[in-house]
């Protein structure tokens, strides 16, 4: 069973189409890549997986079962949720930023604070100078990796990132870039990931899904990407060989 | 003799200033209690909103007197006393605190609160633990003018018998005599301050940035 899976889901504003029926899956431990301009679909289908918005026909599955059919709550929870600038609380500490989701669930205090101080290591951050920040004592790039502890703390099994580095510096951005990879490495999560740039796409993927005015115009591995044919594809291919 | 004299301006002055607080802050945790909830409610929907923040706006153009006059013959909520002034200057209180309530819970930042309800928290979680922790500088800062204003406004409740430090400044316009007039406004000036001083700090204390 996918961990994900869209089935003709289209997504409509008044009489306006957003996303046309797509139909994909994401494999668990897989890292599907959204790939597309700016007004693409992309952050449109990334937001029907948590339930953010639902589809106006068609259907996304969260393992096996129609998001329509989840407690909104309950699979919001179970599924981490990583946005640019982070969408971190300016008026929490990094420590109560990082366990929310636990706190939200009922944890008990030391088992929060343990987890919190192990998510902190594991991201950089080692608890003892950053835990007790506000988010506005932090640097941009510091700031995302706290939204990434934050997305993990309650363990999901799947991970969305909507366009997690736009915001960061190029250094930064390659440094959070391999804290990805490791990461995948080691927690083996599923993860869906928006990004307008080709090369982010080609790094990260396993699976790379190319939008173009809300309908899907590719989808294969970044070696497939490469030897695509598509239009749309060769619009981005283009900026990667003159990049 | 004249010690006499001050002595008895100094008795009934603590008595005065005492009915002159006991009005302010009755009539200003009443506002607060319809219009922090009021503007929760309508700060999400635009229609209500224009609708309550015009009547609150209608409240506050009334000239203060005439609405201690118009009360005066209402049955059950108006006639002579403090309960008639309490009406009125919760009315003046209403829009400060509403406005803010509003414009506060609206500023919140789309991005932290769409993080909010991707993180699976409730309507209620996100209003008590993000939207309301991040408007409280801007409601307490509506609560601070609403205050402000009210010490002042309160001294014009004496003209309905409603006690307070107006009466000291009646009685001295009435038998033009400065004294009593500064024996009214001073500590009422002095009141201000001190209540704008007091939520000022706590409005900064609640500032994260």
């Amino acid at each position: 069973m996918p961990a994900v899976e869209f089935r003709q889901a289209t997504f409509r504003i008044g009489t306006r189409t957003i996303l046309k029926d797509l139909t994909l899956s994401v494999d668990e431990g897989a890292t599907l890549v959204l790939l597309g301009r700016s007004g693409s679909g992309k952050t449109t289908a990334l937001r029907l997986i948590n339930g953010m918005i639902m589809p106006s026909s068609g259907e996304v599955l969260v393992e096996g079962q129609a998001t329509t059919a989840w407690d909104l709550v309950r699979l919001r929870r179970s599924i981490g949720y990583v946005i640019q600038e982070s969408g971190l609380f300016p008026h929490f500490t990094v420590a109560r930023n990082v366990g929310l989701v636990p706190s939200l669930e009922g944890w008990p205090e030391a088992k929060i604070e343990t987890r919190v101080e192990e998510l902190l290591q594991r991201v950089g951050l080692p608890a003892e100078s950053f835990a007790a920040r506000l988010p506005r004592e932090l640097s941009g790039g510091q700031r995302q990796r706290i939204g990434v502890a934050r997305a993990l703390a309650a363990d999901p099994k799947i991970l969305l990132f909507d366009e997690p580095f736009g915001a960061l510096d190029p250094v930064t951005r390659f440094d959070l870039q391999r804290e990805f990879l490791r990461l995948r490495a080691e927690l083996k999560k599923t993860s869906v990931f928006v990004t307008h740039d080709v090369q982010e796409a080609m790094k990260l993927a396993t699976t790379i899904a190319l939008l173009h005015e809300g309908a899907l115009a590719f989808a294969g591995t970044p070696a497939e990407f490469r030897a695509s044919q598509n239009e749309e594809a060769h619009a981005f291919l283009d900026v990667l060989e003159h990049a | 003799m004249l010690s006499d004299i001050l002595q008895d301006l100094l008795d009934e002055g603590l008595q005065l200033l005492g009915e002159h607080l006991v009005l302010v802050l009755t009539s200003i945790l009443i506002a607060a209690a319809i219009a922090i909830p009021v503007g929760i409610v309508v700060a999400s929907h635009p229609r209500t909103r224009t609708l309550a923040l015009g009547i609150a706006n209608i409240g506050q153009t009334i000239p203060s007197l005439a609405l201690f006059g118009f009360l005066i013959p209402i049955p059950f909520i108006g006639g002579i006393g403090q309960h008639t002034a309490i009406i009125a200057l919760v009315i003046y209180a209403l829009l400060p605190i509403l406005r803010n309530t509003v414009t506060g819970i609206l500023g919140v930042d789309p991005a932290v609160r769409d993080s909010a309800v991707a993180m699976g928290m409730t309507r209620a979680q996100i209003l008590r633990m993000v939207e309301l922790p991040m408007a409280a500088p801007t409601i307490i800062s509506g609560l601070r003018i609403a205050t402000v204003t009210t010490v002042g406004t309160a001294t014009i409740a004496a003209a309905i018998g409603a006690g307070g430090l107006g009466v000291f400044i009646f009685r001295g316009i009435a038998s033009v005599d400065k004294l009593q007039i500064l024996a009214g406004a001073v500590p009422s000036a002095l009141l201000a301050l001190g209540a704008d001083a007091a939520l000022g700090w706590l409005e900064r204390r609640c500032t994260v940035r």
